[in-house]
């Protein structure tokens, strides 16, 4: 089969199941098209000689009975990998070799995946267009100098172009869905509390959950079934009962309640995206749901406090990276002398804006006025959701509110940068599950997406909206190849 | 007023100033592992061999609070008898340094699991209560090692994460004495508790001490200086001292205080300034989102009710009351648990007196000659009750016992077989005695006619003579009696 990479994960596994495809052809399809696709500098860590091995192994003696026998699959560098280094994106911890496993990928391997290699993002996540990343930014399979947003853009460019048929990505204010968005591929993020934070590089605790990124809404149901466990070694990790998601999906939604929240037809949206929009309540409706306006009223106050909350958060996360224990070290006179320069040499400029405002909404006499007024407002805009809720099952947005940027286009405007996140933002401050899933195209052709946002612990019901919405969208990615010579 | 007598008072000419103590006492709480991960925390291992990943903080890595610690806090708090907060908070302490891994310290701030509570003190003229502000855990840091190497620190995270309680005192306390009494208390609560082994060499138990002081008669406080982390009680005693005199004389010269953060050398026993109030530490504490909120249920803290035993304050009023121990001896007998199980084992078959006696007086002489804990006597408290008995009874004297207690703290032997063994019984025959003074009268025929014209005195004489020349055996008053008769 010379199109094994074109394959849909269910796909894959049908094949594996059905012994007509074995692990080791599938792995190195992978490879070899990876290998050929530098040029979109996915990859931070390739790990690939180490798969074909694991999956030569698996095909000895082949678990079928696993939900991803043998299933070649990159992940995100911000996973902590055994053995395999995770720089989550930065100097600091280019020199890094956990000896630990994340639990998230641990449930992945457990499954029978095999790691294809670790994919680049922006540093520490910080970013919504992989340009932060100390490695490089990643290129966007649907055209040439294009981000593939961010912060999971090497997951979102390496799913897109096929050089692995799943992955997970780590969304802290959108970095599932925005890339999604901006790539053409489906997104999920969790309600807080559903993935462990066990092992994954912390950039904002109360915010980050790990999610999956894939090419359809039913791979992403399945990979989601497999990641989201309960932790004891996450204190936030919630034991509630998890569904079989891949097994319980259905398209069938009607009488299912949709809701359109005004707030999110923000100023100056490109027509574009209100007609993407429009035409994402058409579908819906087509599906036999209802559509129910609704008033998220705090929705202009999310961005803002979203840039106290994670920032604060963020400070004091990354103060262990020090140079004391491990990962980057610069020579100093003296320990302050050797924590400013390990710092400020290892951390690269966004990360050190982020360490900074933190500091600053943290600091006494400023306190009161940001990280508490935030933490309040936070609590406003979950009610916002809560009062949603009580009227409707889900809630209908745009992703974004632009399709992907060009590389340097918004590098030197952070706040046009972080205007991003608008629409996704709210989700996570919340603790809500958020799907994105490709619905059309714009005038240049590139991909745009439609958000569903459900209730905590709902993640049936949003992945089901979703199937059922892919199927009437029917969307196809226009992907060239043009990188590959 | 019998009060004003032990008043601790700083005189300058005409001027009388009071001091005024606060503590903030650092206890390590008693637990195998360490309040966030599991890591041993056993004291005097290999440097860096109890470690977690989490203790290490290595990226991903979550904090996950062990319970026992909690409910270790929640006893140390009914103890202290203060309020149990059902819903307390972890906050992030955000500061570097090389032996704090994370960068922040896990600790209490706004939300702490205990709040105000009290402590009696007994001070020889009367008791007086301490305010407890609040209790909170929080993790120690590692050690940073300075004297190993000429350039470089050494780091040791073995005590890192391991769980403290901070407890701190209202600045009620007004005397170096009162600080003794206070620290010995709170000791002697957390280890009749099991929440804290109070192992000051250890470093289990450490204080930071408020000082200030004020002319006599004032009721504002003076400005106050912290001695940061003084390690024994006769130096925070010392520091105390030097303290409040160096403000009394900053005073008198008509300066001021600074409020200020400071060390105590103990070599040169004095306080020097570490941190001025504009260098302290913004620590930028925030509730840590790694961690929830921590909720307990009036349940959990009824059944942790339950496993409080007797406390030192409730077993000295039972002492009294019960076994009609005067309060000096009750403080004494109940200052640790061992010392008051050894008592009460004691005299479960011996008389309540001489045993109160005995073990404050001979026991405790002995015991402190040796540098030995009573749980480290070589007389088990059974032996020490045979001992009262064969006093009770008459087998031998007090004086004779005090040779057969000798012998016993040489070893735990039974003091019936020393008494067997060495022939040490008294003589309580009056055949026998009878012989013994005739012999002795015979010997001192003089004096005898002396006593017989009236020299009275001369009776403690023959006595003497032969309690002697029965080498100490003779029964006392078996000899007065035929004594009398035969003068």
């Amino acid at each position: 089969m010379s199109d094994i990479t074109k394959q849909s994960l269910s796909e894959l596994i049908k094949n594996i199941k059905d012994k007509k495809l074995s692990s080791t052809e599938v792995t190195k399809a992978f490879v070899e098209r990876s290998e050929k696709s530098k040029e979109l500098n996915a990859y931070v860590t390739e790990d690939f000689s180490a798969a074909i091995d694991k999956a030569k192994k698996f095909d000895e003696n082949p678990n079928l009975n696993l939900k991803l026998p043998g299933i070649p699959m990159a992940v995100k560098d911000l996973f902590c990998t055994k053995n395999v280094k995770t720089t989550a994106g930065s100097k600091i911890l280019n020199n890094f070799t956990p000896t630990y496993e994340s639990t998230v990928t641990q449930n992945i391997w457990n499954e029978g995946a095999i790691l294809l290699g670790k994919l680049n993002c922006d540093e520490f996540a910080m970013g919504s267009s992989n340009e932060t990343s100390f490695f490089g930014c990643v290129q966007n399979p649907i055209d040439k100098d294009l981000v593939p947003g961010g912060s999971s853009g090497g997951s979102s460019s390496a799913v897109a172009a096929q050089l692995t048929p799943i992955t997970i990505g780590t969304d802290t204010g959108g970095s599932i869905r925005q890339p999604a968005s901006f790539t053409g591929i489906v997104g999920l993020k969790p309600t807080y509390g559903s993935c462990s934070r066990y092992g994954i590089v912390a950039f904002a605790s109360s915010l980050d959950q790990a999610g999956p990124m894939a090419q359809n809404v039913r791979d992403c149901a399945l990979l989601h079934e497999v990641i989201s466990s309960y932790d004891e070694k996450d204190s936030t990790s919630i034991d509630f009962k998890r569904n079989n998601y891949f097994k319980e999906l259905t398209n069938n939604i009607k009488g299912k309640k949709i809701g359109i929240p005004k707030e999110y037809r923000v100023d100056g949206m490109p027509k574009e995206i209100e007609d993407l929009w429009k035409k994402g309540i058409d579908y819906v409706k087509d599906c036999g749901a209802e559509i129910i306006d609704i008033s998220l009223p705090h929705t202009n106050y999310a961005l803002p406090t979203y840039y106290i909350v994670a920032p604060a958060e963020a400070s004091s996360n990354l103060a262990r990276y020090d140079g004391v224990k491990y990962g980057f070290r610069a020579d100093g006179e003296n320990l302050i002398d050797m924590y400013e320069k390990t710092r400020s040499e290892g951390f690269g400029a966004e990360v050190q804006r982020r360490i900074m405002i933190g500091t600053y909404v943290l600091s006494s006499g400023y306190y009161d006025a940001y990280y508490l007024k935030a933490q309040k407002v936070r609590k406003l805009i979950k009610n916002d959701f809560d009062e949603a809720y009580k009227k409707v099952d889900a809630i209908l947005t745009p992703s974004t509110p632009s399709s992907a940027f060009k590389i340097g286009e918004k590098t030197n405007d952070p706040v046009s940068m972080y205007l991003n996140d608008i629409f996704t933002v709210p989700v996570n401050l919340a603790g809500l599950p958020g799907i994105s899933i490709p619905a059309g195209h714009d005038a240049k052709g590139y991909p745009l997406g439609l958000q569903i946002i459900g209730k905590a612990f709902d993640e049936q019901n949003l992945l089901n909206i979703a199937y059922a919405m892919e199927e009437k969208i029917n969307f196809k990615n226009k992907i060239t190849d043009w990188w590959i010579k | 007023m019998s009060k004003d007598k032990s008043e601790y008072l700083i005189n300058r000419k005409d001027n009388q100033y009071e001091v005024v103590i606060g503590l903030e006492v650092h206890a390590q709480v008693t637990s195998e592992s360490k309040l966030f991960s599991t890591s041993s925390t056993k004291f005097g291992a290999e440097p860096n061999t109890q470690v977690s990943l989490v203790d290490a903080a290595l990226p991903g890595m979550l904090p996950v609070i062990n319970e026992y610690c909690v409910k270790q806090a929640i006893k140390t708090g009914i103890g202290l008898k203060a309020k149990i907060n059902k819903r307390s908070v972890f906050d992030r302490k955000n500061y570097f340094y090389a032996d704090l891994p994370q960068g922040y310290q896990i600790s209490q701030f706004k939300d702490p699991i205990v709040g105000e509570g009290k402590v009696i003190l007994d001070m020889p003229d009367g008791q007086k209560e301490v305010g407890i502000e609040r209790l909170h855990l929080e993790q120690d840091a590692g050690k940073s090692i300075h004297d190993l190497d000429p350039k470089n620190t050494f780091v040791d995270l073995n005590r890192s994460g391991v769980a403290l309680m901070e407890i701190v005192s209202k600045p009620d306390l007004r005397s170096p004495d009162e600080v003794n009494a206070y620290v010995k208390k709170l000791r002697s609560i957390m280890r009749y508790l099991g929440t804290c082994d109070g192992n000051m060499q250890e470093g289990s138990l450490r204080a930071d001490v408020n000082v200030s002081v004020r002319k006599k008669g004032t009721k504002e406080f003076g400005t106050r200086c912290e001695i940061k982390n003084v390690n024994s009680i006769k130096f925070m005693q010392m520091a105390i001292e030097y303290e409040a005199n160096r403000q009394v004389d900053l005073i008198e010269d008509g300066r001021s205080i600074d409020q200020e953060t400071r060390l105590f050398d103990t070599k040169k026993n004095e306080t020097r300034s570490m941190r001025s109030k504009e260098d302290a530490h913004d620590y930028r504490y925030f509730p840590d989102p790694d961690l929830l909120p921590l909720e307990v249920s009036e349940d959990f803290i009824e059944k942790l009710k339950l496993e409080i035993p007797e406390l030192p304050d409730e077993k000295k009023k039972r002492f009294i009351e019960k076994f009609k121990l005067s309060p000096y001896e009750a403080t004494i007998l109940v200052s640790d648990n061992e010392t008051s199980n050894y008592f009460e084992n004691v005299i479960k078959k011996s008389d309540v007196k001489l045993a109160t006696n005995w073990i404050i007086g001979e026991l405790f002489a002995a015991l402190n000659e040796k540098n030995l804990e009573i749980t480290e006597s070589p007389i088990s408290a059974g032996n020490l009750s045979k001992l009262i008995n064969l006093i009770k009874d008459g087998t031998i004297s007090g004086k004779i016992a005090k040779i057969v207690f000798e012998n016993m703290m040489e070893g735990d032997k039974d003091p019936k077989k020393i008494v067997e063994e060495k022939g040490l019984k008294q003589e309580s025959d009056p055949k026998a005695l009878e012989a013994l003074i005739d012999k002795v009268i015979d010997d001192n025929r003089e004096k005898a006619t002396e006593y017989k014209k009236g020299k009275v005195k001369l009776f403690g004489f023959f006595v003497g003579q032969v309690m002697k020349v029965s080498g100490g055996k003779a029964n006392p008053q078996l000899v007065n009696e035929i004594l009398k008769k035969k003068l």
